[in-house]
C-alpha cells in the first residue's frame, strides 16, 4: 500500500496531490503537463517535494516535517521510464541483472531471471546491446530490469508513449500479465484513455496538479463531468462484462454484465472470460419508450442520473444501468424534446457494430481514439 | 643516418618514461578536478577553472619558473616534500615529469570534463532506482560511459609531455641522462657544431612517437565508442 500526500511548486505550477494505491495497477491519468510525472518522481526520490509524506507498506520514504528523505537507491521502488534508459555499455542480460546485486539477498530469489525473461518474451535479446533494439524491445527490457531489482512498488511513466500503435499492441499483453501475475503494486502514468481502460484497476484522475477523482475504472469513466479535466477525449463509459455465448452463425458474441446483455461482433476469447467494454457516448442513442423495429441489437433499460452540458449545444447524459454507468451524448434539443431529467427512465440503444474496434479505425479515427471498445482478460 | 648514439637513445627512453609518469601521475588529480568542474556547484568554480587552464596560456617558461619557486630545494613545497617524504623534484627526471604533468593537465581535465558533461544524467537516475548508491553508479555507469574521454585525455597529456620543453628546461634544466628529454636533446644538438644529423634523427623519432600515440588513442576511443553505440 502506497500513501502519497505531497505539495510542490514548479515555477507557476502548483502540485497538491493526495492518494493511495494498493494492489493491482493504479493509473495516474490526466492530460500532459498535469503533474503526473512529478508525482512518480517524488515517490522514486528523484524529486523532493516542498512538503509532504510518502509511505510505502508502513515504511516512511519521505516526511518533510521530520526531515526524513530516504535516498532513491534505498527505496526499492522500480521505475520504468518513458524512454527506457537502458545502459548502452551493457548487454541486455547485464542490464536486466543490474539491480539484482543491490537487492537484499533474501528477496533476490523472488525475481528470477528466467521467469521474467519468459514473461516479457526477451530471451532472444539477452546477448545484444540496447543500441540495436527496437523501441518495443527496449521497453520490455526496461520493465524486466525494474522487476529484477525486486522492487516493493513499480512505477511506470508513460512506458508506451514513445511507441507507435503496433509496438503498443506488442507490449500491452505483457503489462496485463504483469498486473495479474506479479505481486508488486504498479503505479502507471498515462494520458491515454485506451491504455488506462485496458490496464487500470483504479484510476487517479489528475488535472492541473490536483487529484479530481479516485476510484475503480468503471466508476471514474462513467462520470460525465470528469471528461473536460482528462484532456481532449471523447466521453465513454466502461462496462465490466463476461463472455456468455458465441453465435457462430451470425458471427456474434454475447456479453453479460450487471446491467443485462450486450451483443457485439464475434470476439476471439473463450466463454467465461472477463472483459471491459468501453462504449463511447456518441454511439449511444436514447429513447423514452422501448424502440421496436430497429436494427440495433442492444436496447438496455436505464435511468438518467445526471445531465452535463458540454460544448456545441450537446448534452452528456449519465445513465445508471444496474450497478454500472453508461454515458450518452445527445443534442440539447433532443434532451428537451425527450424531457430528459434526473430520474427519468429511458432506453439506451447501442448499435452492435459501433462497438467493433476495426470499424472504428476504418472511420479514420486517431490512434488515441480508435479504441471505442477495449477488451482484456482479467 | 639511423645509427643512434647512446645519448640519443637515452633521451628517447627518458622522454617516454617522463611522459608515461606525467600521464599516470596526473590522472587521479585530473579525474577529481574534472568531476568537480563538471558536477560541482560552489563559489569560485570559475576561478578553479581558470587556474587549471593557466598552463595552457602562460608562457611555459613562467610555469617552469613558478615550479622552481614552489618545488625547488628551497621552495616551500619542495622543502616540505624532501623533509617529510624524501621526494625531490629539483633537477631530477621526476621534476621533468611534474613539469610535463602540469603542462598537460588542462588538456587531461578538459577531455574528461567534456565527456562527463555529455553523460546522460538520466541513466544515473535509472541506476539509482535500481538500488545503486552514488559510488556504484559512478563505477558501473558513469565511468564506463566516460572511458573514451579518459583515454583521449591521457593521450593528449602523454603527447603534450613528449613535446614539452620550456617549463622542463626552466625547472629541471638540461642534464644528460637525468632531464635531457628529446626536446632538450634536439635543442642541445642544434646548438652544437655538427649536431644537425642527430637533431634530425630525434626529430623523426619525435614525429613517429606523436603519431603512434594519436593513432592508438583514436583506435581505442573508437573501440570504446562502438561498444556504447551498438554491439
Amino acid at each position: 500500500m502506497l500513501e502519497v500526500d505531497i505539495e510542490h511548486r514548479l515555477g507557476d505550477f502548483a502540485l497538491d496531490i493526495h492518494f493511495q494505491a494498493g494492489r493491482g495497477l493504479t493509473a495516474l491519468f490526466g492530460r500532459s503537463g498535469a503533474g503526473k510525472t512529478s508525482v512518480v518522481n517524488a515517490v522514486a526520490g528523484l524529486l523532493r517535494p516542498r512538503r509532504g509524506r510518502i509511505v510505502m507498506d508502513g515504511s516512511v520514504l519521505l516526511e518533510t516535517e521530520r526531515g526524513i528523505q530516504i535516498p532513491t537507491h534505498l527505496r526499492r521502488v522500480g521505475y520504468v521510464f518513458q524512454e527506457g534508459r537502458l545502459f548502452p555499455h551493457l548487454t541486455v542480460r547485464q542490464n536486466l541483472l543490474f539491480g539484482r546485486w543491490f537487492a537484499p539477498a533474501r528477496e533476490r530469489r523472488a525475481a528470477n531471471l528466467d521467469v521474467v525473461v519468459d514473461l516479457l518474451g526477451i530471451a532472444a535479446l539477452l546477448d545484444r546491446r540496447p543500441g540495436r533494439l527496437s523501441g518495443g524491445e527496449k521497453q520490455r527490457v526496461a520493465i524486466g530490469r525494474a522487476l529484477l531489482a525486486s522492487p516493493r512498488l513499480l512505477l511506470m511513466d508513460e512506458p508506451l508513449a514513445s511507441l507507435d500503435a503496433r509496438r503498443k499492441d506488442e507490449i500491452l499483453p505483457y503489462l496485463e500479465r504483469l498486473r495479474d501475475e506479479a505481486t508488486v503494486p504498479i503505479v502507471y502514468v498515462s494520458h491515454s484513455i485506451a491504455e488506462v481502460t485496458r490496464l487500470a484497476t483504479r484510476i487517479v484522475l489528475i488535472s492541473a496538479g490536483r487529484v479530481h477523482a479516485v476510484g475503480p475504472v468503471q466508476e471514474v469513466m462513467g462520470r460525465a463531468e470528469l471528461y473536460p479535466l482528462a484532456g481532449r477525449f471523447e466521453a465513454g463509459a466502461v462496462l465490466g462484462v463476461r463472455i456468455t455465448a458465441h453465435d457462430p452463425r451470425w458471427n456474434l458474441t454475447q456479453l453479460t454484465g450487471d446491467f443485462g446483455n450486450l451483443t457485439v461482433p464475434r470476439l476471439d476469447a473463450p466463454v467465461g472470460a472477463a472483459l471491459r467494454v468501453r462504449i463511447r457516448a456518441r454511439d449511444v442513442i436514447l429513447a423514452v419508450t422501448r424502440p421496436t423495429g430497429i436494427s440495433a441489437l442492444n436496447v438496455l433499460a436505464a435511468e438518467v442520473e445526471r445531465l452535463v452540458p458540454i460544448e456545441e449545444g450537446a448534452l452528456e447524459v449519465q445513465l445508471r444501468l444496474g450497478g454500472e454507468c453508461l454515458l450518452a451524448r445527445v443534442t440539447r434539443r433532443s434532451g428537451a424534446a425527450l424531457g430528459l431529467a434526473a430520474g427519468r427512465e429511458v432506453f439506451a440503444v447501442i448499435k452492435t457494430v459501433a462497438i467493433d474496434r476495426r470499424s472504428l479505425s476504418r472511420q479514420g479515427e486517431t490512434a488515441e481514439l480508435d479504441d471505442g471498445m477495449e477488451t482484456f482478460d482479467s | 643516418m639511423l645509427d643512434f648514439s647512446a645519448a640519443e637513445i637515452e633521451a628517447v627512453r627518458l622522454s617516454l618514461r617522463v611522459a608515461f609518469w606525467a600521464m599516470v601521475g596526473s590522472l587521479p588529480f585530473g579525474m577529481a578536478t574534472a568531476i568537480v568542474l563538471a558536477r560541482g556547484r560552489f563559489y569560485g568554480k570559475s576561478l578553479l577553472d581558470g587556474v587549471v587552464h593557466l598552463p595552457l596560456v602562460m608562457p611555459p617558461v613562467v610555469t617552469g619558473y613558478l615550479l622552481l619557486l614552489l618545488f625547488g630545494r628551497h621552495g616551500p613545497v619542495g622543502r616540505f616534500l624532501e623533509e617529510s617524504f624524501g621526494i625531490v623534484f629539483a633537477f631530477r627526471w621526476t621534476g621533468a615529469a611534474l613539469a610535463c604533468a602540469v603542462m598537460g593537465f588542462p588538456l587531461l581535465v578538459r577531455a574528461i570534463r567534456l565527456s562527463l558533461e555529455a553523460v546522460d544524467r538520466r541513466l544515473e537516475e535509472a541506476a539509482g532506482t535500481l538500488g545503486a548508491s552514488r559510488i556504484f553508479v559512478f563505477v558501473l555507469v558513469t565511468l564506463p560511459l566516460i572511458a573514451p574521454g579518459i583515454v583521449a585525455g591521457m593521450v593528449l597529456s602523454f603527447a603534450r609531455s613528449l613535446g614539452e620543453f620550456g617549463a622542463t628546461i626552466t625547472f629541471v634544466s638540461n642534464i644528460p641522462g637525468e632531464t635531457r628529454t628529446i626536446a632538450s636533446a634536439i635543442y642541445t644538438l642544434t646548438q652544437t657544431p655538427g649536431g644537425d644529423v642527430g637533431a634530425l634523427r630525434l626529430t623523426l623519432v619525435s614525429i613517429a612517437l606523436s603519431f603512434v600515440a594519436l593513432l592508438a588513442a583514436d583506435l581505442l576511443a573508437r573501440r570504446l565508442g562502438r561498444r556504447l553505440s551498438g554491439d
